[in-house]
Order: C-alpha cells, then sequence, then structure tokens
C-alpha cells in the first residue's frame, strides 16, 4: 500500500450520512414530517460527542474550577483549561493565554466595548461598523458612543452585498478611527468579508480591527494571525456546541492594557476593602464561576469539526450553497438576496406573492426548519429596501436532497399564496 | 395537485377568507382626513401597520382603514378589523380587541358579539404561538389610535 491510499484510509471522504448519524436529533419528526433543519445560523444541532462530553463531565468528572484542593476540582480544571489550548488550536491564536471565555459573541464585544472601548480608546475617536452588521456588533458601540463620546461610522454595502471598500479609506482618512469592527461572514448575505485587506487599512490608519467570527468560523477554518486581526469573537453554539459559551480572542498586549468588565471571583490577584489588583488575562476577563460544562462541551464541538476537517466541511457547504443557489435562483419570483463573489452557506430570499413568515410556516408545516424576518440586522434589512427575508442555511449535516426538497417546496408555497 | 392541496394541514391557519383577504384587502387605504392614527410595529419581522380612524360626533368609529406592509396574518386581520370597528364605542372596542386577543391565542373567546364572529376565521392562529402577533399586530395599533388624537402614536 503506497503512502497515498494509506492517507485516504486515515482521512476518507466526507460522508454526510456518516455525519448525520451523530445528530440524534436529524431523527425527529416535525408535524409527522421529517426534520429538515436549514437554521443553523442561527443555532446548529449537537452531535452525540458533545452531549456526551458533557453528560460525561457532570456524571463522573465536576467541581468548580480553579478553586479547590481536591482531585475533582484539578481534574475539572484540567479540562476546563484544555478547552483553551483547542480553541487556541482552531483559530491559530499565539497564544492560549489570549483565549478569553464568554457568555457568546455578544458577550465577547460588549466586553471589548466596555474594556477597550471606555478604558483605552478617548472621548473624540471613532469606530467602524459596516452596513452589514448583527445587532450584536451595532449595539455595544451605540452604547459606547452615547455613554463615552465616540463616533460611530458605517462602512456602507454594494447592490451585490459586498463590502463598499473603496469608502474605507476615506473613514480611516481622519486618523480619528480606533477600531474597527466588522463580521467575517454576514449571517444574512453570506458574504465573506476581506478581512486581512480591512486589517491592513485599519493599521496603517492607526486603528485596530475586531472581527465578528460568528458565522465564519462555522464554515471555514480561521487563522487570526493570517487575518492579521486585534480581536476576533464566536459563539459556541453555532460550531455545533452548546449555549452559554463564547470566545474573544485579542493580542496579548490588548489584554494586558484592557481594565477589567467584570469584577469578582477569579480575576483578582488580591483584594482588600482599600484596593483589589487583577489577575493576569484571561483571568482577568473570567470573574466568577465560568461556563464549565458549556466550555468542556465547546471542546468536544472543536474535536469533532477538527476531526472532520475545515477543509472537507467547508468544500461541502461550497458545494451545497452552489446548489442552493442554482435551484432557488430557477424559481419564477424568487430573489436571492445578495449576490457575493465570496460567500458560505447562507442564502436569504424574498418569494414574490409571499411574506417571509407566511413562508417559513408553511416550510415548517413540511418539516423544513428556516428563519424569517431581520435576521437581527434591520439596518441592513432596511438598507435593501426589504422589511423581511427567509433564510436557509446550511451545516455539516445539511444534504443535497433536502435543499431539492426546500426548492420543491418553495414552488408549492408560491403556488399556495396565487 | 395543487399548491393548496398539498399544504391542507395549514388550511386552518390559511383560510379561504384569510387568502383573500391577505391578497386584496378592502381596507388598505389612507383615510384622509381622519380623527385618530397610530402604528403598530413588530420588530421581529419588520411589519408595520398604521392604523387610521374617523371618529361620529358621539364619539363611535365612523370609518377604519390600514396603510403598511404585513405577511398574509397580520393584512387579513386589518381587513377583518376594519370591518367589524364601525359604529362601535372605545369601551365596546377595548372588549373586543380583548375578546380578539384571547381568541388569537386560545382559539376561542367568551364574548357574544357578532363581530367576534366574523373574526373566527384567525382563530386558527392559535395552534401557530409565533405567529400570534401577527394577528393582534393591527388590533394593539387599533387601540393606540383609540387612545392617541391625530398626531398618532
Amino acid at each position: 500500500m503506497n503512502a497515498e491510499s494509506k492517507l485516504s484510509m486515515l482521512a476518507p471522504a466526507f460522508d454526510v450520512e456518516r455525519v448525520r448519524r451523530d445528530f440524534p436529533i436529524l431523527s425527529q419528526s416535525v408535524h409527522g414530517k421529517k426534520l429538515v433543519f436549514l437554521d443553523s445560523a442561527a443555532s446548529a444541532q449537537k452531535p452525540r460527542a458533545v452531549i456526551d462530553a458533557m453528560t460525561h463531565a457532570m456524571e463522573t468528572q465536576y467541581a468548580n474550577v480553579h478553586r479547590g484542593l481536591h482531585w475533582m476540582s484539578e481534574r475539572t480544571s484540567d479540562a476546563y483549561e484544555g478547552v483553551r489550548d483547542k480553541v487556541a488550536g482552531l483559530l491559530n491564536a499565539p497564544s492560549r493565554e489570549e483565549i478569553v471565555f464568554t457568555g457568546s459573541s455578544t458577550g465577547a464585544i460588549n466586553l471589548v466595548a466596555h474594556s477597550y472601548g471606555r478604558g483605552i480608546l478617548k472621548p473624540g475617536q471613532a469606530v467602524v461598523v459596516s452596513e452589514m452588521e448583527h445587532h450584536a456588533n451595532i449595539v455595544p458601540w451605540q452604547m459606547l458612543r452615547d455613554a463615552h463620546g465616540i463616533e460611530l461610522r458605517v462602512l456602507p454595502i454594494t447592490e451585490a452585498g459586498e463590502l463598499e471598500m473603496a469608502a474605507l479609506p476615506g473613514l480611516l482618512a481622519d486618523g480619528r478611527v480606533g477600531l474597527v469592527a466588522v463580521t467575517h461572514m454576514s449571517n444574512v448575505l453570506g458574504t465573506y468579508n476581506p478581512v486581512s485587506r480591512i486589517a491592513q487599512l485599519a493599521h496603517e490608519a492607526g486603528a485596530l480591527l475586531l472581527v465578528d467570527g460568528s458565522q465564519a468560523v462555522v464554515h471555514r477554518a480561521v487563522d487570526v494571525q493570517a487575518l492579521g486581526a486585534d480581536f476576533y469573537v464566536f459563539t459556541g453554539h453555532k460550531l455545533y456546541g452548546p449555549t452559554g459559551i463564547g470566545v474573544l480572542w485579542a493580542r496579548m498586549a490588548l489584554l494586558d492594557a484592557m481594565p477589567p468588565f467584570m469584577g469578582g471571583g477569579d480575576m483578582i490577584s488580591s483584594v482588600s476593602f482599600e484596593r483589589s489588583s487583577w489577575a493576569k488575562p484571561p483571568s482577568k476577563f473570567e470573574a466568577g464561576t465560568p461556563a464549565i460544562l458549556e466550555a468542556i462541551g465547546l471542546g468536544a464541538a472543536i474535536d469533532y469539526v477538527q476531526a472532520i476537517g475545515m477543509d472537507a466541511i467547508s468544500a461541502h457547504e461550497a458545494e451545497l450553497t452552489d446548489h442552493a443557489l442554482s435551484r432557488l435562483s430557477a424559481i419564477e419570483g424568487l430573489q436571492v438576496i445578495g449576490r457575493a463573489q465570496d460567500r458560505g452557506g447562507v442564502v436569504s430570499f424574498t418569494l414574490e406573492g409571499a411574506h417571509a413568515h407566511d413562508v417559513a410556516t408553511l416550510l415548517d408545516r413540511n418539516g423544513i426548519a428556516v428563519r424569517a424576518g431581520q435576521h437581527c440586522a434591520e439596518p441592513l434589512i432596511r438598507r435593501l429596501g426589504l422589511t423581511s427575508t427567509t433564510r436557509a442555511s446550511f451545516g455539516i449535516y445539511t444534504t443535497r436532497e433536502e435543499i431539492d426538497f426546500l426548492a420543491d417546496t418553495l414552488v408549492r408555497v408560491k403556488g399556495f399564496f396565487q | 395537485m395543487s399548491g393548496a392541496d398539498t399544504f391542507q394541514d395549514a388550511r386552518s391557519l390559511y383560510q379561504d377568507i384569510i387568502l383573500d383577504r391577505g391578497r386584496n384587502p378592502r381596507h388598505m387605504h389612507r383615510l384622509d382626513p381622519f380623527d385618530a392614527r397610530a402604528q403598530g410595529e413588530n420588530p421581529m419581522c419588520g411589519d408595520q401597520i398604521e392604523v387610521r380612524l374617523g371618529f361620529t360626533s358621539d364619539g363611535r368609529v365612523a370609518d377604519a382603514a390600514f396603510e403598511g406592509r404585513g405577511c398574509a396574518i397580520s393584512l387579513a386581520s386589518a381587513d377583518l378589523m376594519a370591518d367589524v370597528v364601525r359604529g362601535r364605542t372605545r369601551a365596546e372596542l377595548h372588549a373586543l380587541a380583548a375578546a380578539f386577543g384571547t381568541l388569537a391565542r386560545t382559539g376561542d373567546a367568551p364574548l357574544a358579539d357578532a363581530a367576534l364572529d366574523a373574526l373566527r376565521p384567525l382563530s386558527g392562529v392559535s395552534e401557530y404561538p409565533s405567529r400570534v402577533k401577527c394577528a393582534t399586530l393591527p388590533w394593539n395599533a387599533l387601540l393606540a389610535a383609540l387612545d392617541a388624537g391625530p398626531g398618532g402614536a
């Protein structure tokens, strides 16, 4: 046996049916129909490995972390801290100490907005966000603007649903921008943004770059060093992990300089009534008992996707997205929203004569779960001249047959409302 | 097989009168002049319905119309609402709105009023918890308009 065939035995081709067997929920029925789950961009389903890791911890090895001088606490601390290594590996972060656990992406962005925003940015400086941001990457900056005298600037999008990169130098030109905060991949348009180029432009203007990786980290390998980002955030539950656990990665020099966000246990090195001193990062930003079980679940999710391979996952999803775009575009009266060159497994659309909520209700009656509405991106939906869209989003377990069923059912939905 | 047949179990929600009123609302136009108006908004879906009312000298609704964007359920509900509000006092409309809210949530409501019977085609929404707010959106706008003057709410 030559080396190549040995390798192909070790790394079998992506087998979606095998993947599906790892997700217990996929055998469920909805309204008596087979579940077709096309809402992974809102929250992904969980593989057996994640469910078992969390259950196993609760059944066999659980105590609070970083506190007890007993076996259970030490083992649980090992498991919790082990996940920090896994996350550092997933993002290719230079150091495990640069990984801060939060409750969600929203929690991570709020941490940066409070700590970096109020602690380091000066009134009169500006933050740039894009027109395609999720509310989680708009509202914290608005709150910072109102509380701290920061100007909020908006990078527009093109008709195709890509960032208007030509407008960025102008927004950065006066040198007052301290931070650019953009999504790596739009949760509505599917657009992947040219983050490395944005990093370069931001840095040339003396600004830092925060990247919201909530969608992107699920679909492609992410290398924060290659991207040139300064902050990168994502959430566990979209990456086949549990809810309640998110991640902030930031350069150590930033984490060192930033004041704590929340105060409490675990984030101090010593406390007296006169003063307290802070622990080093990442502990400085992890006040209180953390989401221990959720972190363990996230660790299992990272192991799971890495065993399959991010490249295999992105190839599978790229094929699904191409198939969906060609099937859906062929439906008369259906308009796909967003025509970005570089895109991930999220397809939003409108259907002539049928409101997104009515579409979603009828799809649901056929077992198909999609999202309908504004997708927590109201400014984007308004910019597009819409009030709502229907969104189908794909995961590791999505099949071509499911997309065909979506397309066939949409044709019937259209007939229903005609 | 026609489109309608294949969604048989959704017909409790999308009865013929709902589909018809959603497609061709009778009262979807700008009422001008008017005595009161208010906007109802559903932030999750972005739907907006503005209700405008005219009153008689003794404080009954003389005319009602609406404008806006919404799904089949919210438009049909607004249209059926505009059908039944004429000639009603504020107190009667508050009672009717409360009864309609119960109808939408539970599928039934104890109010002996012919107007409520005209709204019963919307009772199927009770089987779709996420759609109840679509049916009640225009009623919330109506209540706000009853409380507001011509400046609106």
